[in-house]
């Protein structure tokens, strides 16, 4: 099994443990990554304000260097990535007008893009090219015991819907039930951690955050994992933060989902990057059996 | 920030908005919200709207422009697209946020001191000059211009960030960072060609 991969800005910098994590993980389950050719930012959320098509052609220079380097699907790990070069794709089926300029825009630096590579978010991957079945034998350190809240983020599956449903996702949570783990009933699944809010309105992202530590306390909750660069550092970075406004005490490990994943099928903690967390993750990773 | 001073004006700058959004893909479904809500209801941070994003709608075909723009509704939305799914209209309120962000920032309109136009801007130059994001980079000039206290309410986590490599010093260039400035060139000239 091979794949294209677009580790995403954040992956060079917070989010490092994200991209070392999944490059583990992977070659564990015996799946091939190869790094996507001299990849540029997606275009996150702020080119979108800039002009739509910016965005767009922006992402799309991804997308034909991937059509140009292989067959193989682009598999990506950062939720706001995904979302943006998925969208890419659809606008373009979606829109003549959209397609057509995307191609001017990329015949000025001598490329051009079909709309047609598939671009599949890391969990989709696992999920439905792997599946639950395969990815349960596989594992060696079955999570027996740790109750595990799922936190998917906004851009997981909104706006695109493409594995998993909008409203209530539920693949994250099935996937850890398949590595033993139990996943509480988390109610902060889908709800926003306040983005780049927490720079630019900070009071506002650190109750969302607040909201969401306190949701994920109450269903008892070992660890949170996430699927996003942005999410996992507000929701872990930012706890010291809240917990001064708010007169709290979280004190909840957090890791990206590739890392604990990453335990059960046997990978060192070293070579998941663990160390790298703000919040202590050593009870998490002390609760696997050896 | 640029007061609207003429009728005239706010209605040319009506005209100029509305052909900008109706031109956006889906952007024409706008003329068919029934003002039901839901995006409002939906919306994580409609409770620090001045307007939420169901009145914004109303006072932007309402050719409340002063209204639309000067309002914190769109610097607020941090694209977590909850009212975009739900919709009953199928308006993609999301990327009508993003439209009038883009409005009031050509228009000027955006305000002086909003710290949400400047970390717009501040990735977007990142990304040109080196290809990708470089957080610290951009991190580091939002401080310098819009929040001096960020580093000491910050420094406890910056510093264990910083010690876990999580804030590399420098960004590493693309090869094709050129590729960027040509594509948003091109852009720039079919839409000055357009109008």
């Amino acid at each position: 099994m091979r794949y294209l991969y677009y580790p995403g800005c954040s992956s060079e910098a917070t989010g490092k443990a994200y991209d070392i994590s999944t490059r583990a993980l992977m070659g564990k389950l015996g799946v091939e990554l190869v790094e996507l050719d001299d990849w540029n930012c997606c275009g996150a959320t702020s080119y979108f304000s800039v002009r739509e098509l910016d965005s767009f052609a922006i992402a799309a220079r991804n997308l034909a260097i991937a059509e140009q380097q292989g067959d193989e699907d682009l598999c990506v790990i950062c939720n706001a990535c995904y979302t943006t070069l998925a969208k890419t794709n659809r606008y373009m089926a979606d829109s003549p007008e959209v397609f057509e300029a995307v191609n001017g825009a990329l015949g000025a630096v001598d490329r051009s893009y079909s709309g047609q590579k598939p671009v599949r978010h890391i969990m989709d991957v696992l999920i439905n090219d792997i599946g639950l079945e395969a990815l349960g034998e596989k594992v060696t350190h079955r999570l027996t015991g740790l109750k595990v809240a799922c936190y998917y983020g906004c851009q997981y599956s909104r706006p695109m819907g493409a594995f998993d449903d909008t409203e209530f996702p539920v693949t994250m949570d099935q996937f850890f039930q398949a590595l033993g783990a139990e996943t509480v009933d988390f109610p902060g699944r889908v709800k926003c951690c306040g983005g780049m809010m927490m720079l630019t309105k900070e009071q506002g992202a650190l109750r969302l955050c607040q909201e969401l530590l306190k949701g994920a306390q109450d269903a008892g909750a070992d660890v949170i994992v996430c699927a996003c660069p942005l999410c996992e550092m507000n929701v872990e970075g930012y706890q010291p933060r809240v917990n001064k406004t708010f007169g709290t005490n979280f004190d909840i490990p957090v890791m990206y989902f590739t890392q604990l994943a990453g335990l059960a099928f046997g990978a060192d903690p070293k070579q998941l990057a663990i160390d790298k967390q703000i919040v202590s993750c050593d009870r998490v990773v002390a609760a696997i059996p050896a | 920030m640029t007061e609207l001073a003429t009728t005239s004006e706010a209605l040319a700058l009506h005209k100029q908005f509305c052909e900008d959004v109706m031109s956006m893909p889906g952007g024409e479904k706008i003329k068919i919200c029934q003002q039901c809500g839901t995006c409002t209801g939906s919306c994580p941070t409609s409770y620090l709207m001045d307007w939420g994003p169901r009145e914004i709608i109303a006072a932007f075909r309402a050719g409340m422009i002063d209204r639309v723009v000067k309002s914190n509704t769109i610097w607020l939305c941090t694209s977590c697209y909850s009212c975009t799914v739900r919709c009953p209209a199928g308006i993609k309120i999301t990327d009508l946020m993003y439209e009038l962000k883009r409005l009031a920032i050509k228009y000027d309109l955006a305000p002086k001191d909003g710290k949400a136009p400047a970390m717009t801007k501040y990735f977007v130059d990142s990304v040109h000059k080196h290809g990708r994001n470089h957080e610290v980079e951009l991190m580091t000039k939002f401080m310098l211009t819009k929040d001096w206290g960020l580093p000491f309410k910050f420094a406890g986590t910056g510093l264990k960030l910083f010690t876990a490599g999580r804030l590399p010093l420098f960004a590493k260039n693309i090869k094709g960072k050129d590729e960027l400035d040509k594509i948003s060139a091109y852009l720039d000239a079919q839409e000055a060609k357009a109008q």
